[in-house]
């Protein structure tokens, strides 16, 4: 049930009166721990996600030491800087039991839907982030925000179900624009204007939503539910005009990014992926801050990458499966070379949280990011030994820095960990093989002692 | 059979227009039609929508997130796709975008067809016919009375709320522009089933359906008009419909959207050539390959009515700056009619640059690729996915020295997980090999002379030009396109029983010569694409309404000063009718 609580209300929209604003967040108004306001309301605890395609070589990328004081093998040494702030989940399985191993599609659909697909059409459910954000996402401006580094707007991992895909932001002056233009309500703005055009707009939405209403009683079932989910979608277009009209509180961390003019440019060449990444991730970090969501999904790549390293022919994808076993080496160097730079960025994104300071902390530490990916080793297409990140403490309930062996048990166990986490009270989470009401209980600090 | 809509059509029609109609002596297959759909509109439908009503000038710069692929078509998926809040909030901005722009002072005068008198004030009667005119092409069909009075109430109510007829206008339209009427493309019948469950879509489902198909975009006036006179219920009245889109410039706008969709154009919009491979393949490359494509479409199948087989053989074209390097000849001033020499291998659209650089490694060529586009995009047939759990690494052996990509290729066909789908996409995709990765002609690989011959369904060829007449020849070609025609103008995949009627329409294809405007005009007179079968509706005993409804008090009082501390939450969120969302 979404509550719209959080927000004061102004009296008094019409005409657009200058309103007084309040000092910003301090740390006067949080309690001792720096954990919490202090009146008692906590600081929110958001969830994300982070994916990337094709895997890791286990030679290279799974450290040999288990516990607090992993070493980091040559695929992961850029995770040094945030090797503090992440638990690295090794030896997971997805089981894809009665179905076909679809290539670089059953692995990920698991990840985040605790089932297996039955064809590459097929999202078995709803993906995870989609699930917390309907039990955490309700409140803010934005249920929850996907977006993906690579520049094709197909590419997500977040969906409704089969037939609605959470359409990911591809471009970072469109982000920009949708996040902090002209409709950004700035929580610590000197003055509150509000608009009469906006409460003008959320009356004549009731007529659309009456209008919704009334077509529903007029289609058959499978459409009629598409309808309601429409006018679900109303609703939090009107929430949003709700919220525009009130004076938002002021939050300290919140602080307006530098307008993107233009977009980088476009391409697929692991740089200009990079930037992009970049850019994405400064947006959705401000965003996150300034709580104009809960929830947010963020692509590296899709599972089918198509990353280019300039000089050579093949794409990330093509490159898994063809390029051949460097007998010095020992692995794949190019194929290697991709993921080493998926896992800079993973770095970035980590680090990038810790730079928003919160409370008696950092955003990273009142967030809890699960990062996945669609195989083990991509150039066989395997669905063992698939590594599952975490990131962040998720308001002191997690503890990080870990190297644990999965043991061969299913990955949705990260899963549900993170369901239980954001409060989702399900006794388990997954079918069939891929069910668990297991925990990974070596993160959770309540079962330290 | 055809008598069947012959028997149809007397009850509404006099004898001579039966007559007319041409009734005798075709005989399309019994069929129930298609489910009746409930599409979502795309983003180039909603602009051309838009850009019809209200002038090309109006215009977004935002796109709705695409639907997704099935059964060959995108446009299949718009009879499922669900809507996320994210894509209303981007309808949102669309509309909102469009809205100022229709009220804007430089165009208020001749988008809305009075002035109030008082642009101060409400006025209704000038309200009621803007909204009349303009909410009937936008719900594509008559507002009732009751549905043009809320419209003139809300605009009136938000005048005299901003003191500006225009803004109210503005901000009404902006929820008309957002209204489940016009974002989705409702299809109903007002017939009652016959014994085979089968009922005639109305008048205005099929003027939509006529329209999306023909023109992708709501129907115009004249298209209206004829829906509410009745004329598209006679065989008379429709053929002279369809007759009249079929010639109207419009037509080349849907016929853009079915080939750029039919092609996997999309794809366009990911496609990155690696710089240092090929520097001179830029994004404008890109744009023009995938213009220059749809130019000859047009071109040969629209305006000069040619055999469709022949778009696959002709050496006739348009050529632009960025591409003319490409294609290894002078670059001229904007987009030119260009004809290839006789003895060019530049013969069909295969061996355009949208299909060898589209279907292609960012870095090289791919037989496997362009053999697979060919038989999934052209000739409707399925090349499963590769087997998991299959070592490639054959496939670049250092030891090896493979220069050309045939012997690179040739290493699928030793393997028997892989042989049976290398050996129906490699054969013709290798006869590609005279273009490299971003479509240049070239006649050797690594120094080595490349080998073009090959096969497609048993006719041999020893090059591209082979390659192009074997598919020309390829009985499959035009039923695929018939087979995409039909599932994308009924809005949604063809099924295993309508393979008669497929057959029927091929067949007439073939009588026309292969003429694309013919072989429209037969599936939009057909029986079948005015029929849907009968499906169950909710009762109102199943009947809930939606999940959740927040109640917000509309008792806001005027201007003042907000001590934010202080101000009282007035908001309730109530559960009218709960689901479990987990």
């Amino acid at each position: 049930m979404s509550k719209l609580t959080r927000r004061t209300v102004l009296r008094g929209v019409v005409g657009g009166a200058a309103v007084n604003v309040a000092l910003p967040l301090l740390n006067c108004m949080l309690n001792t721990n720096g954990t919490a306001f202090a009146d008692g309301k906590p600081l929110p605890v958001r969830f994300g996600t982070w994916g990337w395609g094709l895997g890791m070589t286990q030679s290279i990328f799974v450290p040999k030491k288990f516990g607090a004081d992993f070493d980091l093998p040559e695929e992961i040494t850029a995770l040094a800087p945030i090797k503090q702030h992440i638990n690295l989940i090794t030896n997971t399985q997805a089981f894809r039991d009665n179905y076909q191993n679809l290539c670089h599609y059953t692995g990920w659909v698991i990840a985040r839907t605790g089932a297996a697909p039955k064809d590459t059409k097929d999202i078995p459910g709803e993906t995870i982030d989609v699930t917390i954000a309907n039990q955490i996402g309700g409140g803010t401006r934005f249920k929850s925000l996907t977006a993906t580094a690579t520049g094709d707007v197909r590419n997500t991992y977040s969906y409704e179900n089969s037939n609605t895909p959470n359409a990911p932001e591809w471009s970072p002056l469109q982000f920009y624009t949708r996040l902090f233009g002209p409709d950004f309500p700035d929580p610590n703005a000197k003055t509150f204007t509000p608009d009469p055009r906006i409460m003008v707009r959320r009356s004549v939405l009731s007529g659309v939503m009456d209008q919704t209403k009334s077509l529903m009683q007029t289609v058959p079932a499978d459409d009629r539910a598409r309808l309601d989910q429409y006018f679900t979608g109303l609703r939090h277009l009107e929430q949003q005009f709700q919220q525009r009209l009130e004076k938002p509180e002021p939050i300290e961390a919140c602080v307006r990014p530098g307008e993107i003019k233009v977009d980088p440019a476009m391409g697929q060449e692991a740089e200009a992926i990079r930037v992009r990444h970049e850019m994405m991730t400064q947006l959705m970090v401000m965003a996150l801050a300034c709580d104009q969501t809960r929830v947010f999904n963020m692509a590296y790549t899709n599972a089918n990458s198509s990353t280019i390293k300039p000089g050579y022919e093949k794409p990330h994808h093509t490159t898994t499966h063809e390029e051949p076993v460097d007998n010095k080496l020992g692995y794949q160097p190019t194929a290697s070379w991709f993921t080493r730079r998926a896992m800079e960025s993973w770095a970035y994104f980590v680090d990038a949280f810790t730079k928003v300071k919160e409370g008696n902390g950092t955003l990273l530490d009142n967030v809890f990011i699960m990062a996945t990916t669609d195989h083990g080793y991509a150039r066989v297409h395997s669905l063992d030994h698939i590594p599952i990140f975490t990131a962040g403490r998720a308001g002191g309930q997690v503890r990080t820095g870990l190297h644990i062996d999965g043991k061969g048990t299913t990955g949705c166990r990260v899963g549900y960990t993170a369901l239980r986490l954001m409060g989702v009270d399900k006794p388990s989470w997954g079918v069939n093989s891929n069910n668990t009401s297991q925990e990974i209980g070596e993160i959770l600090v309540s079962r330290l002692s | 059979m055809r008598v069947k809509s012959c028997i149809r059509a007397v009850g509404t029609v006099a004898l001579t227009s039966l007559l007319l109609a041409g009734c005798a002596g075709t005989d399309e297959p019994e069929n129930p039609g298609t489910p009746p759909r409930v599409r979502v509109i795309t983003t180039q439908q909603y602009l051309n929508t838009v850009g019809n009503v209200f002038g090309s000038s109006v215009s977004m710069d935002m796109k709705f997130p695409p639907l997704r692929r099935t059964d060959g078509l995108l446009a299949n998926g718009a009879a499922l796709a669900g809507v996320t809040a994210g894509k209303i909030e981007t309808f949102q901005r669309a509309a909102s975008s469009i809205a100022a722009q229709v009220v804007a002072p430089e165009r208020r005068n001749y988008l809305i067809p009075c002035t109030p008198a008082d642009e101060k004030k409400a006025d209704p009667e000038c309200a009621k016919q803007f909204f009349a005119q303009t909410g009937r092409l936008l719900h594509r069909r008559k507002l009732s009375e009751e549905e043009l009075g809320k419209y003139v109430t809300s605009a009136s109510q938000a005048a005299d709320q901003l003191k500006d007829f225009y803004a109210g206008v503005e901000l009404t339209l902006e929820s008309m522009l957002i209204s489940p009427e016009v974002l989705f493309i409702v299809e109903s019948s007002d017939e009652k089933p016959d014994k085979n469950g089968t009922r005639k879509l109305d008048a205005y489902s099929l003027a939509s359906r006529l329209s999306f198909f023909l023109w992708d975009a709501g129907p115009d006036d004249m298209v209206l008009t004829a829906a509410e006179k009745g004329e598209l219920d006679s065989e008379r009245g429709l053929r002279k419909v369809v007759d009249a889109m079929l010639a109207s410039p419009r037509l080349e706008d849907g016929m853009r959207a079915f080939f750029d969709d039919m092609l996997g154009f999309d794809d366009f919009d990911a496609l990155s050539k690696d710089p240092t491979v090929y520097p001179f393949f830029t994004g404008a490359t890109a744009a023009d390959a995938r213009e220059q494509t749809m130019r000859t479409i047009v071109d040969h199948l629209i305006h000069k009515q040619e055999d469709y087989r022949e778009l696959f053989t002709t050496r006739e074209t348009f050529m632009s700056p960025a591409l003319a390097p490409l294609y290894q000849i002078p670059a001229s001033r904007g987009w030119t009619e260009y004809t290839f020499p006789e003895d060019s291998p530049r013969q069909g659209l295969l061996t355009q640059v949208s299909f060898v650089a589209l279907r292609a490694h960012p870095g090289r060529s791919s037989p496997t690729l362009r053999g697979k586009a060919l038989r999934e995009r052209l000739l409707c047939q399925v090349v499963p996915p590769p087997p998991p759990n299959v070592d490639f690494g054959k496939l670049e052996n250092p030891d090896a020295h493979y220069k050309t990509q045939r012997e690179r290729v040739a290493v699928h066909l030793e393997d028997p997980a892989c042989a049976g789908c290398h050996k129906i996409t490699d054969p013709m995709g290798l006869a590609l090999e005279s273009f490299d990765g971003a479509g240049r002609f070239r006649t050797e690989e690594n120094g080595a002379v490349i080998d073009t011959s090959g096969e497609l369904d048993g006719v041999h060829f020893t090059d591209v030009v082979g390659l192009g007449k074997a598919l020309h020849d390829n009985p499959a070609l035009p039923s695929c396109l018939v087979d995409r025609l039909y599932s994308y103008g009924s809005g949604g995949a063809a099924k295993p029983s309508d393979r008669p009627l497929l057959k029927y329409y091929t067949a007439e294809f073939q009588k026309s010569g292969y003429k694309l405007p013919e072989i429209l005009r037969t599936i939009t007179l057909s029986d079948a694409f005015r029929h849907v079968t009968e499906v169950k509706k909710v009762t109102s005993n199943e009947w809930h309404g939606p999940t959740e409804e927040i109640v917000i008090d509309e008792q806001l009082p005027t201007t003042t000063t907000v001590d934010a501390s202080s101000s009282s939450h007035i908001q309730t969120v109530a559960l009218t009718n709960s689901h479990d969302k987990n």
